[in-house]
């Protein structure tokens, strides 16, 4: 077999949004040959196919269409095409400007290369049409995103018919490659993600029957709905052999039900894409199930990085730029030789019902995440926690959250108390009461 | 190469010269064999199948394990058949190139009643012409697999169990003998026989059809089309196993077929790795009465979670790549039904159970012989044209890691399945190849396009769209 040796200095797996922030970053801050690999054709990410507004503008705003849970004002914003957020664009537009950033900074960025696997701790394999490489460089950064998980791995028992969707696969089908989806669709997710799938169904002109959720009804009852939604309501089967012909739902009361339609969509869930991340033996967090990291973006491997979806599965595009644009400095320290010693970090352990915290290792010295909070999620509502963070039984920090905590919305935990951390101690646990 | 292959449309009219000698009903990976046996011979054969494609039936979802037969029922025809069926397998898969990995299986005792069964299963083995196969400890049993579950007690090592490419291996027979001249006529279930002395005109949804021989491979149906001969012999009834498919991922917590020792409810669940490098948990064994019930089960996967959790624990934390299930053709006999009828121009082949892909080559050759027995002059066998399959297995060369493919053609180096690592010179060969799928299942069992553990979140559009660029 013949590879192509080549060597860089920094190498970015993944040209989404924080693949392109952290090479335009890097490569403006001359770091020397900063190359950008993105397996698809064209470079962008996941806003490639999605055209909705929402993306870019002030982050806070930007932020809004994507995270509000709130689908009417998004959808409508999304069907009149128009950008809902002011300064905001859709996320095709989004990916185009990306992709000319970096590029315009000096990146390297070559698509349709595909990075298959490790030959060292920071030389990859790569495939694409001018033939196979082995690329080593004094940086890598892994910015691998996330997908959904499909159908399969959410164990939904019944036949195996056509006409089911993930978001990510209707997104592109409808959006880049105008196919025929279906009549009647019903929409499982209601976070802000299954809205998105809502808006593309019916701009493909499929009516969406119903949103489906197994999580209880919220409190407070949002504003009227153009598309009934089930709370409180699983999946209990597919069914239709040709053809998918309907969904067996369970509401928690007992009652069972069978919507007809001929097309599903399974939003949210979201898993990072850590194939790479793993098959090089990074050290997982069990709770993101991405490579665990810490405040300066290092992985368990000296030398290799981490930004975006990879790390806590899914995030605005905003929060992934910005994370990209943010692995730029500790990259630049590690080019030059001045980074902190890696190892001196201590886990982050969360407890039930908090499903995960990220950045989830301490260090290096002194440094403080990303807008000086971490970000965590929780797998079932909390109203007005208190969290508590403590080490070997001694307390370090707690605070009263002002806001419910809901499954599928971020919340997040102040830093302050990062330096207190006993740095040969055990590991840090953060529980909610 | 004069392939002919019909999908639609009334089927050859018989003045043409269209009477064929022999017609196998099923192209399953048995009616693929037998059909594949029958190419040798100067006759006109037809394959015939109700689905849109080859292998779609029972074939396209079972375990996958090329069987050494050691457990067998002694002397019966199934473990006559698997013995040889196997080694005729293992060596037309080194000559064709369908994926087949040695792994070995364990027969696992986790109690003390399962380990003093050990020795018996030996002897069994034994009689049935087996004799590799060793009592191990559990410190040696720990050693080969040290993910499996506490309280493992020792094992019987086969080490000539082997997994093989399900897909691939009919899709080579059905190959091999369209290519060498066998007719294969899709979307064309029978639904009636008419018999006379010269042979029997089938009623098919695509029209009549006349052949001199009969044989019956239909799987789960080969009662049906039985009766419709007239015999009352035996009953299929369906029994449902379903399997969780593991990622990729997993596949290193798994190095043997991990078999439980087998009780009074059948073989039981195993863990095994597949050729495609994820990792199987299954089957349940359910008798039902549906034979279209090929759907998974809450309780069917719970009961199997349970199981493999329990086999090997870190399972559990593994991502669920794919979940099916398939139906065994069980008729209440602990053997096949292969049954030939002199005067009839007639061969059964039914209750090939849960061994038919290992032993299908030793049936194909079973049944020639049959026919031959019932009258049909089989004339002087010729060689087959040599055929080379796409690999799809993980542990053979693969186009995306092949320098040489893509600098003849860049399409090779070409990802768009990248989960599964796909390219599009693969799918480009799938679809334009001598039977091309009909359907994106047909495509993903020909080239692992959109099986991967995105289940197409990140290509399910792109290879539709290639699919239905090339089949409009
Ligand atoms: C359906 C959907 C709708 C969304 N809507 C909004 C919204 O309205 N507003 C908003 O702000 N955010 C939205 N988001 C979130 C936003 O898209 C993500 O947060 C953002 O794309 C994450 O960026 P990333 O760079 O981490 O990952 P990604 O965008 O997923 O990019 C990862 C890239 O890495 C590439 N890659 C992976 N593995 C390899 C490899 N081995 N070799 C080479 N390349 C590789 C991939 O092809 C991909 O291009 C949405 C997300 C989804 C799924
Ligand atoms: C869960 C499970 C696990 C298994 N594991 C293994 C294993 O590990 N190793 C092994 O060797 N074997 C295994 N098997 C067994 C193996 O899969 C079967 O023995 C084999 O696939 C049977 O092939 P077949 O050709 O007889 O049937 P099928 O594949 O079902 O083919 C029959 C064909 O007949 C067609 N047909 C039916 N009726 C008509 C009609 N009226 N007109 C036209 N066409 C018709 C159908 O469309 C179908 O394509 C397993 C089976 C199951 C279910």
């Amino acid at each position: 077999m013949t590879r192509n040796a080549r060597e860089v200095d920094v190498l970015i797996v993944g040209g989404g949004p924080a693949g392109l922030a952290a090479g335009a970053e890097l490569a403006a801050a001359g770091a020397g040959r900063v190359e950008i690999l993105e397996r698809e054709q064209e470079a962008g990410g996941i806003p490639r196919h999605c055209h909705h507004g929402g993306f870019g503008g002030r982050l806070d705003r930007s932020a809004y269409a994507w995270a509000s849970a709130n689908g009417t004002a998004y959808a409508q914003a999304s069907a009149s095409g128009s950008a809902y957020v002011p300064g905001s664009v859709s996320g095709p537009a989004y990916a185009r400007r990306s992709v000319a950033a970096a590029r315009d900074a000096g990146a390297a960025l070559r698509t349709g290369v595909t990075v298959t696997g490790w030959a060292g701790p920071r030389t990859v394999e790569t495939t694409g049409p001018s033939g196979l490489e082995r690329i080593t460089a004094r940086a890598v950064v892994l910015a691998t995103g996330a997908r959904e998980r499909p159908r399969s791995a959410r164990l939904i028992p019944g036949t195996r018919p056509p006409g089911v969707y993930t978001t990510g696969e209707l997104q592109q089908a409808v959006h880049l490659y105008g196919q025929r989806i279906g009549t009647r669709a019903v929409v499982v997710g209601n976070e802000p993600v299954g809205h998105a799938a809502a808006a593309t169904l019916r701009a493909a002109g499929v009516q969406v029957v119903a949103m489906v959720t197994d999580r209880p009804a919220p409190p407070v009852r949002p504003r009227r709905r153009r598309t009934p939604l089930l709370t409180g309501t699983t999946v209990t089967a597919l069914t239709g052999r040709s053809r998918l012909s309907g969904v067996a739902l369970r509401h928690d009361d007992g009652r069972t039900t069978t919507l007809r339609c001929d097309t599903v969509v399974l939003t949210g869930d979201f898993v990072p894409d850590h194939e790479l991340a793993r098959r090089g033996g990074l050290v997982l967090d069990p709770g993101t199930r991405g490579p665990a990291y810490d405040a300066a973006f290092r992985t368990s491997r000296p030398g290799v990085f981490a930004a975006g979806n990879l790390l806590h599965a899914v995030e605005r595009a905003g929060i992934a730029a910005q994370e990209g644009r943010a692995v730029a400095v500790p990259v630049l320290h590690r080019l030059a030789g001045t980074e902190e010693p890696p190892g001196g970090g201590r886990r982050l352990v969360v407890d039930a019902p908090l499903r995960w915290i990220a950045p989830n290792v301490t260090g290096p010295d002194g440094a403080r995440p990303q807008g000086d909070r971490f970000v965590l999620r929780t797998a079932r509502r909390l109203t007005r926690p208190l969290l508590v963070v403590s080490q070997g039984g001694r307390r370090l920090h707690s605070q009263r959250l002002l806001l419910p905590a809901v499954p599928g919305r971020p919340f997040h935990l102040a830093a302050d108390w990062t330096d207190r951390v006993d740095p040969h101690g055990a590991p840090v646990r953060i529980t909610a009461r | 190469m004069n392939v002919t292959l019909t999908t639609a449309g009334p089927l050859p009219p018989e003045e043409d010269g269209a009477t064929y000698d022999v017609t196998v009903v099923g192209a399953g990976v048995v009616g693929a064999a037998i059909a594949r046996e029958l190419a040798r011979h100067d006759l006109r054969t037809a394959l015939v199948d109700a689905a849109d494609d080859i292998g779609s039936g029972t074939s396209k979802a079972n375990t996958a394990i090329l069987h050494t037969g050691f457990d067998a029922v002694p002397g019966s025809l199934e473990a006559r058949l698997v013995r040889e069926g196997r080694d005729l397998l293992a060596a037309y898969a080194a000559e064709t190139g369908i994926p087949v990995e040695r792994v070995g299986a364990l027969l696992v005792a986790w109690d003390e009643d399962q380990l003093a069964e050990l020795p018996r299963l030996r002897e069994k083995a034994a009689r049935n012409g087996y004799h590799a196969s060793r009592i191990i400890d559990a410190d040696r049993l720990r050693t080969l697999e040290p993910h499996l579950g506490p309280g493992a007690l020792g094992a019987l090592e086969v080490p000539d169990e082997s997994i093989i490419c399900p897909w691939t291996t009919p899709l080579a027979f059905a190959t091999q003998a369209v290519r060498a001249g066998v007719h294969l006529h899709l979307n064309c279930r029978v639904r009636g026989v008419d018999s006379d002395a010269e042979g029997h005109t089938l009623t098919t949804s695509r029209g009549p059809l006349r052949t001199r021989y009969l044989v019956n491979a239909a799987g789960l149906y080969a009662d049906e089309i039985d009766r419709l001969l007239g015999h009352d012999v035996f009953t299929v009834t369906p029994r449902r196993g379903q399997l969780i498919v593991f990622d990729k991922l997993a596949r290193d917590l798994v190095g043997h077929i991990l078999l439980p020792v087998p009780g009074p409810a059948g073989k039981g669940v195993l863990v095994a790795p597949t050729v495609f490098g994820n990792v199987l948990l299954g089957p349940t064994a359910e008798e039902l009465d549906d034979k279209t019930a090929t759907g998974s089960t809450a309780e069917g996967m719970h009961l199997l979670r349970e199981k493999g959790r329990r086999i090997v624990p870190a399972l559990a934390d593994e991502e669920v790549t794919a979940v099916y299930a398939g139906l065994r053709a069980a008729t209440g006999q602990e053997d096949y039904r292969i049954q030939e009828y002199p005067g009839r121009r007639y061969v059964a082949v039914g209750g090939i159970r849960s061994t038919g892909l290992t032993s299908s080559m030793a049936i194909g050759r079973h049944v020639v012989q049959l026919l031959a027995a019932v009258g049909l002059d089989l004339t002087r066998p010729r060689a087959l044209p040599p055929l080379t399959m796409p690999n799809l297995g993980e542990s053979f060369p693969r186009p995306y890691r092949s320098a040489g493919l893509i600098a003849q053609d860049p399409a090779y180096g070409t990802l768009v399945c990248h989960c599964e690592q796909v390219t599009l010179g693969e799918i480009r060969d799938a679809l334009s190849a001598t039977i091309p799928p009909h359907s994106l299942d047909g495509l993903r069992r020909r080239t692992r396009a959109r099986g991967g553990r995105c289940q197409g979140f990140h290509c399910g559009a792109a290879v539709r769209a290639l699919f239905e660029e090339a089949r409009p």
